[in-house]
């Protein structure tokens, strides 16, 4: 799913974005790390931070042609499903684990969360801004959102738990979780002012309180 | 399978170690022969070999045909050749008999040099060490320090598993495929009935056939029916036989099922071609294998000194070697902070699936063994 996604992100000429995406996350991850990415797709975000930053990463993949991608490319890949938790990882045994663009596709949303709370000592993640004033027009107009980001019709979309920026904010503070850092974009652009209005994709860096 | 990408005609050939190895279980073979068979070239500085661990009854001979007219090639034929996934324009790749085998290598069958008489019941059990160290010696022989990579599946994997502990520095890679770190109780149980029908046939004399001129045939033939029920899933047998009768129902106990046919036949041919010595010591290999045993019962502990890459693949449908176990090793190899890759195959067939030329299981190690540098 986060790999239609990106083909569909990357097909749109939007790559730029995608890269602004990788560069942000990048810039939370510190060199020669254990980072650990959760629905890695092709492993294209780990090819990238091992290039950049020589981390030691692992992908997690259940999709049959993402993992043999991520082996083609040279990652490190473990296929299983993340909504059985990461059982097969151990406490605070990776610096930081990633979750780019799939919490919204998950069913247990709450306790991927805590996994990679309890796996990771920072965890990184991002999701599409169900705010996002595009999105709300779309509503408002009496129809579901479909975008770029969000390029699935209500019938055949992946995306079961969309959330806000606000949203999620309140989810962090419920669950006793600490945001280290917030960064929100829109196409290759930071946003600051209004970002649940204005901003598309949300980053969060964040550890347990 | 296409005959332009096989290895062609292959020959065996045999290793003599005049020496004596001292086993696992402290008993000493005061000399051994193994049987092996090569595929591609090894090249200058000798870095491309690849050592292939056979299974319960798997033998040296991999792939290739003995002549242009043999109606089967190796084992793995279908993984092993010119731009196969285990590509021999890339690869030197080695198939040896396991010690204890009964295709060539010293077994029970053999002479023993005391008596000049087959060592039957006196020939010691061996262990996955015993044949690792074994392979060690092997690879010596044949001037390699350090192995591109040690593939095996099932009790395979357990050799290339214990390869990774056994010489850290000496194998780059293990291919550990629908394996397990050790068997589970339900596992060693299927051995021990497959045993048991051995041991209690009437012609097996104690182990000490050969000298009455005999095979204990029902017993080896009652324990391979036993394993085949095991290697295949339900589906997979629901698909191949269901519930097809070969003609009307007769009120009998002759094969009115398919499903019966099968399992005597495999049962028949494998009675015909197998020793049951063999079949013992393997069997019994499988159940002592427990690298994590003398570490407290910690995998993780016992991987302390592995360095290898691993990748490591189970099946959907195998219930003898579920996934559940290789996540284990998987599980084991992460907390050592060894660079891994797990994937878990969509398969029907059950154990058997990891001899079956499946396109994205094939795809797996090919894009696996693209990435091993020699």
């Amino acid at each position: 799913m986060t790999d239609a996604i990106q083909n569909n992100v990357n097909s749109t000429n939007t790559v730029q974005q995608f890269r602004q995406d990788f560069a942000v996350i990048a810039s939370w991850v510190s060199f020669a790390s254990k980072v650990l990415d959760l629905g890695c797709g092709d492993g294209e975000l780990l090819q990238f931070l091992r290039s950049g930053l020589e981390v030691k990463g692992y992908g997690v993949e259940k999709d049959d042609a993402n993992w043999l991608a991520c082996m083609q490319n040279g990652s490190n890949v473990i296929q299983m499903d993340l909504e059985d938790g990461l059982s097969g990882f151990e406490d605070q045994s990776f610096d930081t684990v990633i979750l780019s663009q799939t919490l919204q596709a998950m069913h247990n949303t709450e306790e991927i969360v805590h996994e990679m709370l309890r796996v990771g000592r920072e965890i990184i993640v991002t999701f599409p801004n169900f705010g996002y004033w595009r999105n709300r027009l779309q509503i408002t107009n009496g129809r579901m959102p479909v975008s770029k980001i969000l390029p699935y019709q209500w019938y055949d979309t992946p995306n079961v738990h969309l959330c806000t920026i606000n949203d999620f904010d309140e989810f962090c503070k419920n669950h006793k979780i600490t945001i280290l850092e917030r960064c929100v974009i829109t196409n290759t652009k930071t946003i600051h002012f209004m970002p649940n209005l204005l901003g598309n994709l949300a980053m969060y860096r964040l550890k347990a309180a | 399978m296409q005959e332009n990408n096989s290895v062609g005609i292959v020959a065996a050939q045999t290793a003599h170690f005049n020496r004596p190895l001292t086993l696992k279980s402290g008993a000493v073979l005061p000399q051994f022969d193994l049987v092996y068979e090569t595929y591609g070239t090894l090249n200058a500085d000798k870095s491309n070999a690849v050592l292939i661990c056979h299974a319960l009854s798997g033998t040296h001979h991999v792939a290739g045909k003995y002549s242009a007219d043999d109606k089967y090639p190796g084992w793995w034929d279908n993984l092993i050749g010119p731009n196969k996934p285990l590509d021999t324009n890339k690869f030197f790749v080695i198939g040896v008999n396991n010690l204890g085998g009964c295709h060539g290598s010293t077994g029970a069958a053999s002479n023993n040099p005391a008596t000049g008489q087959p060592w039957g019941s006196q020939f010691p059990v061996l262990t996955v060490e015993d044949w690792v160290a074994s392979q060690a010696l092997l690879a010596d022989y044949l001037g390699i320090t350090q192995l591109a990579a040690v593939l095996g599946g099932s009790l395979g994997g357990m050799q290339a598993l214990q390869w990774t502990i056994a010489y850290p520095e000496r194998v780059r890679h293990a291919l550990v495929i629908a394996s397990a770190p050790n068997l589970t109780a339900q596992n060693m149980a299927f051995n021990e009935v497959a045993r048991q029908a051995i041991i209690t046939d009437p012609e097996f004399y104690g182990g000490d056939y050969y000298a009455h001129g005999v095979v204990p045939r029902r017993g080896l033939r009652i324990a391979r029916m036993l394993g085949h029920i095991t290697y295949l899933s339900d589906d997979a047998m629901g698909a191949k036989f269901g519930r097809k009768l070969k003609g009307a129902i007769q009120y009998s106990f002759d094969a009115e099922f398919e499903m019966e046919s099968y399992l005597r036949y495999q049962g028949d041919k494998f009675a015909g071609e197998f020793d049951a010595n063999t079949y013992l010591r393997m069997t019994r290999a499988l159940d002592y294998y427990d690298p994590a045993l003398a570490c407290g019962h910690d995998l993780s502990l016992a991987l302390k000194q592995v360095k290898a890459q691993f990748l490591v693949v189970s099946f959907t449908s195998d219930w003898r070697f579920s996934p559940a176990r290789s996540r284990e090793i998987v599980k084991a190899l992460l907390d050592n902070e060894l660079t891994v890759s797990y994937a878990e195959v969509t398969a029907a067939h059950g154990h058997d699936a990891f001899l079956m030329p499946d396109a994205h299981y094939h795809n797996i190690l090919r894009s696996y063994l693209n990435n091993v540098q020699v």
